[in-house]
């Protein structure tokens, strides 16, 4: 028995509009382009995805089982402009076929830098999950699969049963990924191992021509899961939601190969799909993979430099952080919370140098002409924000 | 493969982009083992009656050679002069094993316009002075006789596709007379060089040797390759000079294979002069890395105080007023900084009455035209440069820039931001923008480090070999096709 576990991540960012040091409101967020962008996802991927897996659950019975994390930034922008799209996610949590994970309220770096942040920003978001869909979060996944052995232990310590993050070749070594594993000097919190070169099979190279497995099929992915059988339980399937019908068009025919998919897993009797949780009640772990180094889903390193991997990186998380206590502490509403949307990693991504000049997802994802530029408008909106702190101390 | 070059420029006497681009692109050829005979206006004719060329070999050995005015025949071989010492220029070629440097008297420069011309003839010791009158006269007489009489055999082939010979007649004016005389004059003196020559393919840079590339080809039948650095419309923006703008054309039209300096100046020339896109290819720049950077015999003043540079010609073009408007909405945010305009041109004075209108004047320095190793010391005192041109078909200078390590601003009017991602880009007529970036600079070191760092990485992908491999790929085609 091989068990399909996908875990789909749903977020946007609030990307910042121009802000030049001449400017001195605080209106930093660029609500045109937001909501410009949420519709356009919202249309092409977010809902006929969602009636793909209503469809699925609806044909097999309760059989088909996925999990999602909504970022709080995400729901806050659905609430905004596409209430439908929210409807929709509930109406998938009514059939107890989907399970929500948690995460970041404002998928930030927040574990980095500041770890009372970091767990206040988790309980704002597990508290959300429950009033939207009913259900207190079992499992959490960090920004970006962000992980090593210092946030496992700090998620056990917060009552999660499970962890989900990449199974990087360099931490699992000879080690496969479809098995559930213990962080070390935990008690017995599980550990989930993205299965990447099936999910980057599906997130990134499904319509690609020069790919050899091109086009593929269903049949034929169902048969790569099926031979888990005898070396692991599970096939853990994380991408980004938007991989069905944004990042892969719907052209490349990626819902068809969805909706086409459970069929075959499930043909022969011996395979299944679970959520998250599920797979961990059900499967015991088989050792322990120790990450002492930060690593991510993100890039071939599988590390965190695409958000840290230079000095303008490094310094506007620096300053934006050292403001915490200023910022906490003065009890403005909304300038905590302005200060919180600013700690999305998004903002960190788009001034990643690597690549920068190849271009390639890194530029697709980046409303930036360029990292400097990116760094240089978020630095100067934190002027602007330490103007504000200025202006309520005196 | 050899190549008859007419280009500009060569050390120690290197004014811009243009002279830089010309010796770069030589040295590149040379280092991958192509021929070239190099054609160079030198502004002063030794004597109004001596030797029409001087010639310079490369292969360490260096000789003189000087070819009297008349055109060569066998009989009259020209004679080696012995035991000359060797001036910057002749150590520049001797380091070339495959060029050789023919030194034209033209009073020709690399950025010449009617007023520049006039400024260079005034510049001159009342003796040279006479001389070049004296040559321009004499000019003006051989051309007077040659508009004057029917095509004869013996010029024919050269004259008639030297378009310059249309333009001279009715114009008059200084342009006309004398730095379009000039013009004519050099294509003459490149065609009798060319005759004593073997070459295969000619290879001309910006208009003013246009009509000297036409003339050769007419007269050996070589393929042409002409390289606009340059167009008119960049110099002089919608009031074009009509006859540079004639030469420009009939040199583009007239040329087998058209180089631009970058795709924004492909455009220019497709657009503007109606010219084929599928003929015109283009070649980037590149820079040399300084070698001597720790023998600038300078000793860093410690101080707070942030120094910006603009370095170019002080001109339209350059697009100087704007880095003023910039300085001025900097020192609102940020008055530890100094802004140092180097350069000359002809926007000088109305930049100092700028300066003093925005009371900018403790914060501006006019150092006036640098050269040599004053250029290396202002680079390693600068912490910014910025290069707000108007319209700039390449643009060098942000790349010597960076191989100082020092970060840089461009405008994305320039050819050279297709191809630099690690600098800061604005459009030159977004002065808020640029102060913004200005000040982003000079308030945040890591943004500083971060453009240093990937600067001098990116800089590596800019190598005069990889031009010159690129020209011997378009020469190759063109003698194949013959």
């Amino acid at each position: 028995m091989a068990s399909v576990v996908f875990y789909f991540q749903v977020h946007q960012p609030n990307r910042l509009r121009r802000y030049s040091i001449f400017d001195s409101d605080s209106n930093y967020f660029d609500g045109h382009a937001n909501r410009e962008i949420c519709n356009k996802v919202a249309d092409k991927c977010y809902l006929p995805a969602n009636a793909v897996i209503g469809r699925l659950i609806d044909r097999h019975e309760g059989r088909f089982r996925v999990s999602y994390s909504l970022t709080g930034t995400v729901i806050e922008q659905f609430r905004h402009w596409r209430q439908d799209v929210l409807d929709s996610f509930v109406a998938l949590a009514e059939t107890g076929c989907v399970e929500f994970i948690a995460e970041t309220y404002y998928h930030s770096l927040s574990f980095l830098y500041h770890r009372d942040e970091f767990i206040e920003q988790t309980r704002m978001h597990c508290q959300l999950m429950e009033e939207l869909f009913g259900q207190k979060p079992r499992v959490f996944r960090n920004t970006e699969l962000t992980y090593n052995n210092d946030v496992a232990k700090v998620v056990e310590q917060m009552g999660f049963d499970a962890i989900l993050t990449e199974g990087a070749d360099h931490v699992l070594g000879y080690r496969s990924p479809n098995f559930i594993y213990n962080p070390p000097n935990c008690g017995d919190l599980r550990m989930l191992l993205k299965n990447y070169r099936l999910s980057d099979d599906v997130a990134f190279r499904f319509s690609n021509r020069d790919w050899a497995e091109w086009p593929l099929t269903a049949e034929r992915f169902a048969h790569w899961v099926d031979q888990i059988n005898g070396n692991g339980f599970v096939c853990n399937l994380f991408m980004d939601y938007e991989t069905f019908g944004e990042h892969q068009w719907s052209d490349t025919g990626i819902f068809d190969f969805l909706y086409a998919l459970p069929d075959h897993v499930m043909a022969a009797g011996k395979n299944n799909f679970l959520t998250v949780s599920q797979a961990v009640d059900r499967y015991g772990p088989v050792g322990e993979v120790d990450v002492p180094n930060m690593i991510s889903w993100a890039d071939t390193e599988r590390d965190i430099s695409a958000w840290l991997g230079n000095n303008m990186q490094a310094n506007a998380l620096h300053d934006m952080y050292a403001l915490a206590e200023a910022v906490l502490g003065g009890g403005d509403e909304q300038l905590i919370e302005d200060w919180r949307k600013l700690q999305t990693s998004d903002h960190f991504y788009y001034m990643c140098t690597k690549w920068f000049a190849d271009g390639d997802v890194h530029k697709y994802f980046n409303p930036y002409e360029s990292p400097y530029d990116a760094y240089i408008n978020y630095m100067n909106i934190l002027d602007n924000i330490r103007a504000r702190l200025a202006v309520a101390r005196a | 493969m050899k190549v008859f070059m007419l280009g500009w420029e060569f050390p120690p006497h290197i004014s811009g982009g243009l002279g830089t681009a010309c010796y770069g692109m030589t040295r590149g050829l040379n280092e991958i083992g192509v021929d070239v005979s190099f054609v160079l206006p030198t502004a002063v004719p030794e004597t109004p009656t001596g030797p029409s060329h001087v010639t310079l070999r490369g292969l360490n050995t260096v000789a003189e050679r000087t070819t009297p005015p008349a055109p060569t025949s066998p009989d009259r071989a020209p004679d080696v002069a012995p035991d000359v010492a060797p001036d910057p220029t002749t150590a520049a070629v001797a380091r070339m094993a495959h060029v050789e440097l023919h030194r034209v008297p033209a009073l020709l420069q690399a950025y010449a316009t009617a007023e520049s011309f006039e400024e260079v003839l005034a510049s001159l010791t009342p003796d040279q002075q006479a001389q070049v009158r004296q040559v321009l006269s004499t000019m003006r007489s051989e051309q007077d006789e040659a508009d004057g009489s029917a095509p004869g055999a013996e010029q024919g082939p050269s004259d008639s596709a030297v378009p310059v010979g249309s333009f001279a007649k009715g114009t008059g004016g200084h342009y006309a007379g004398d730095l379009l005389g000039q013009v004519r004059r050099y294509a003459s003196l490149a065609v009798q060089i060319a005759r004593t020559e073997r070459f295969d393919v000619i290879h001309a840079h910006d208009w003013m040797t246009f009509p000297a590339g036409l003339a050769v080809a007419a007269a050996s039948g070589k393929p042409l390759v002409v390289h606009v650095h340059s167009t008119e419309f960049d110099r002089a923006g919608e009031n074009v000079n009509q006859d540079v703008y004639d030469i420009e054309r009939s040199g583009v039209h007239g040329a087998d294979r058209v180089v631009c300096v970058s795709y924004l100046t492909r455009n220019t020339v497709a657009g503007r002069y109606g010219v084929p896109p599928d003929k015109i290819e283009v070649v980037y720049n590149a820079v040399d890395l300084p070698t001597d950077t720790n023998d600038l015999g300078m000793t860093p003043i410690r101080q707070n105080e942030k120094l910006v540079l603009f370095l170019g010609r002080v001109t339209m073009q350059k697009g100087p007023e704007y880095f003023l408007q910039a300085a001025k909405k900097v020192t609102e945010k940020f008055t530890d900084v100094r802004f140092v305009m180097a350069g000359s041109g002809d926007m000088i004075a109305q930049c100092v009455r700028q300066v003093a209108d925005l009371k900018l004047g403790r914060y501006v320095t006019f150092t006036g035209f640098l050269r040599g190793k004053d250029v290396g010391r202002i680079f390693s005192m600068a912490d910014l440069y910025v290069m707000p041109s108007v319209s700039e078909p390449f643009g060098i200078a942000p790349l010597e820039a960076l191989s100082h390590n020092v970060p840089v601003i461009i405008s994305k009017q320039s050819g050279v931001s297709e191809v630099l991602t690690h600098v800061l880009k604005v459009d030159f007529w977004d002065t808020d923008e640029m102060a913004n970036k200005i000040l982003a600079v000079l308030r945040h070191p890591p943004l500083q480090r971060t453009l240093r760092q990937h600067g001098a990485i990116e800089l590596r992908k800019f190598s005069w070999r990889d031009s010159a491999i690129k020209l011997r790929k378009i020469y190759a085609e063109l003698v194949d096709a013959e």
